[in-house]
């Protein structure tokens, strides 16, 4: 048996993709911070204040206030989506590829906002922050929280940047989720939304994925009953539910591509527990590399936050249908042959909605073999797709406000 | 552009709702966009032609034609497209009473089958008709019907949908040019085109 090549681990897919530097990047970036001293009642009924949130934004706001797109991250993602901190940062934003100068979300054209979620260890408010009532980090005294709550925090930092409608609202997987939410909870303020590789409910699957990488946090005795702050954090029960993400990115096609059985740096099976093959180290490696940067409450809250999200029952009485009769923006849907965690399915019963009520929606399923991933990987169709779609966006929202705010929404019909 | 999207894109009054099945990259919806001012919508099944058309900056689904038109309420468009499909398609009865469901009127245009150089190579040669209007080996088209301007006539009548207008035309498949034809068309055109409305 002859040893497989080393794994070369040259791109970390997984919702937080380091694709090929591609194209400018927009400027200097800096993180800014926006507090929401009063807070929020968040859906639970508890009240979160104050709320901070971490935000970066790209481009700036047209003179009238129409060329704002809202991009909203994935899972465990953050506010840094393009450009470097510093001459000496090797990595740019999560979302590089996507914005900047003459990209599709063009930061010559369009004023591109990012924050962290609510609930999130990126800098805005989440369980880790400190609980102003202990004076220690909240734990698992933290208030479970719903996709609205994130959207509502989202609004508030909008208003405090001026923006009074988004020409676009754009995100992937979770991200999509708090696109769909956006165009629902304040169909006003939100003209077109591109809701990419995502759903409108998690299926029994995506939740039961999510319970089993719940269950390896709460699992690990370091865990603590969610407060481990002081000491030890639940390191290994956190590397493993990221593991369980990972796979759930990925697809058959590629793993085998990627790893297929090849052994990792060793001619023969080990006939032991080490990592033999190269997808065991390439978890392992994702595993322990995602610990560095990711707080394991968080990966509680905001899974449990998508597990509960459910526009049809939140908004339309249990009918799909219902919901998006709120809705009056102007929709891209896209889905991706191979993701099996948010199957074309869900995203046809999305547009089905939207056609029963008249928007206006486009919709592209793109062969892509990546799995989940795929939104987050170079891909020309989707680029394409979107500043295309951003174009027309452009175009109509301008012929509205020269009708003095006069449209048929988006309604197409 | 193919001269009997030409005929249809005359024939569609502006400002109205559209929807063409089967779009492609969307060519006969962004000439109605641009010079008629139409709301369109258009459905394409192939992934790069759907993507194509939606990166022009139309509205398109990429998707199967009889799912996608089912979604639509009644009335929702006033012209409902069905352009050189009609020869694909399973079920052409159900597909128009749906067209004319969830459209006012509907356009059809399909290549006439019965036209002479068809008849005469099955004539002459015994073999299938391949021509610049029917490109396609029997093995390989992608047509499943064939349409004779004369049967798809008989076929409206039977169905109880009446013609309210129609116009054969003489082209060939990618030509931008072609005139009516209106001496013995079933025999002489290569294309009909017809308009139909709810009974």
């Amino acid at each position: 048996m002859t040893a497989g090549a080393p794994c070369r681990i040259t791109r970390d897919m997984s919702e937080y993709v380091n694709a090929e530097p591609r194209g400018a990047s927009v400027e200097r970036v800096q993180r800014q911070e926006y507090v929401m001293e009063q807070g929020l009642e968040v859906a639970c009924g508890q009240r979160l204040a104050p709320i901070r949130v971490a935000y970066e934004t790209y481009g700036s706001l047209n003179e009238d206030k129409s060329n704002a797109v809202l991009v909203l991250h994935a899972l465990t993602g953050d506010c840094h989506a393009a450009g470097h901190y510093s001459d000496d940062d090797a990595k740019p934003g999560w979302w590089d590829i996507m914005i900047g100068p003459g990209k599709p979300l063009d930061t010559d054209r369009y004023f591109v906002i990012c924050s962290n979620v609510l609930g999130g260890c990126m800098g805005s408010t989440g369980p880790a922050s400190v609980n102003p009532e202990t004076g220690k980090p909240f734990g698992s005294d933290f208030p479970v929280l719903t996709i609205g709550d994130m959207v509502r925090v989202q609004r508030r930092l909008l208003e405090h940047l001026g923006v009074e409608r988004l020409l676009s609202a754009v995100g992937g997987s979770v991200g999509g989720m708090q696109v769909l939410e956006w165009s629902v909870r304040y169909p006003d303020f939100v003209f077109s939304a591109i809701p990419l590789a995502t759903t409108s409910k998690h299926s029994a699957q995506a939740i039961a994925f999510n319970e089993v990488a719940r269950q390896a946090i709460m699992a690990d005795p370091q865990w603590s009953g969610g407060h481990y702050y002081d000491g030890a954090r639940p390191e290994h029960g956190l590397a493993v539910a990221r593991m369980i993400g990972h796979i759930t990115y990925l697809s058959d096609e590629s793993m085998r591509q990627k790893f297929d059985r090849r052994l990792q740096e060793r001619c023969d099976l080990s006939f032991n527990f080490e990592a033999d093959f190269q997808v065991e180290s390439y978890l392992r490696y994702q595993g322990n590399k995602f610990v560095e940067r990711f707080d394991a409450n968080s990966f509680l809250y905001l899974t449990k936050a998508a597990d509960y999200f459910n526009l049809e029952k939140e908004w339309g009485d249990g009918s799909l249908v219902g919901a998006f009769a709120r809705a009056s923006a102007r929709y891209l849907v896209t889905s991706f042959t191979s993701d099996w965690l948010y199957p074309t399915y869900q995203s046809k019963a999305m547009v089905q909605a939207m056609k029963k009520n008249g928007l206006d929606v486009s919709f592209c399923e793109i062969e892509a073999p990546w799995g989940h991933d795929a939104f987050l990987l170079p891909n020309e169709r989707l680029d394409n797709l979107i500043s295309g779609f951003l174009e027309r966006m452009e175009r109509e929202l301008k012929k509205e406000m020269e009708n003095g705010g006069a449209g048929r929404g988006g309604h197409a019909l | 552009m193919r001269f009997d999207l030409q005929v249809i894109a005359s024939w569609i009054e502006p400002e109205s709702r559209v929807l063409d099945l089967g779009c492609s990259q969307g060519v006969l919806l962004e000439k109605l966009t641009r010079e008629k001012n139409v709301r369109g919508t258009g459905i394409e099944q192939n992934e790069a032609k759907a993507g194509q058309a939606i990166a022009k900056g139309l509205s398109v689904i990429h998707g199967d034609i009889y799912e996608e038109v089912r979604d639509y309420p009644d009335l929702a468009f006033d012209y409902v497209v069905l352009s050189q499909t009609l020869q694909q398609v399973i079920d052409p009865s159900s597909l128009i009473r749906e067209m004319l469901r969830v459209g006012r009127r509907c356009i059809v245009s399909f290549p006439n089958f019965s036209y002479w150089k068809h008849r005469l190579q099955f004539l002459l040669r015994g073999r299938a008709p391949v021509s610049r209007e029917l490109p396609y080996e029997w093995h390989d088209t992608p047509n499943i019907r064939v349409v004779p301007i004369a049967d798809f006539k008989r076929f409206c009548r039977d169905l109880g949908v009446p013609v309210l207008r129609e116009v054969a035309i003489g082209n060939h498949h990618y030509d931008d040019r072609g005139k009516t034809v209106t001496f013995l068309p079933n025999l002489l055109a290569s294309y009909g085109i017809f308009m139909l409305g709810r009974d």
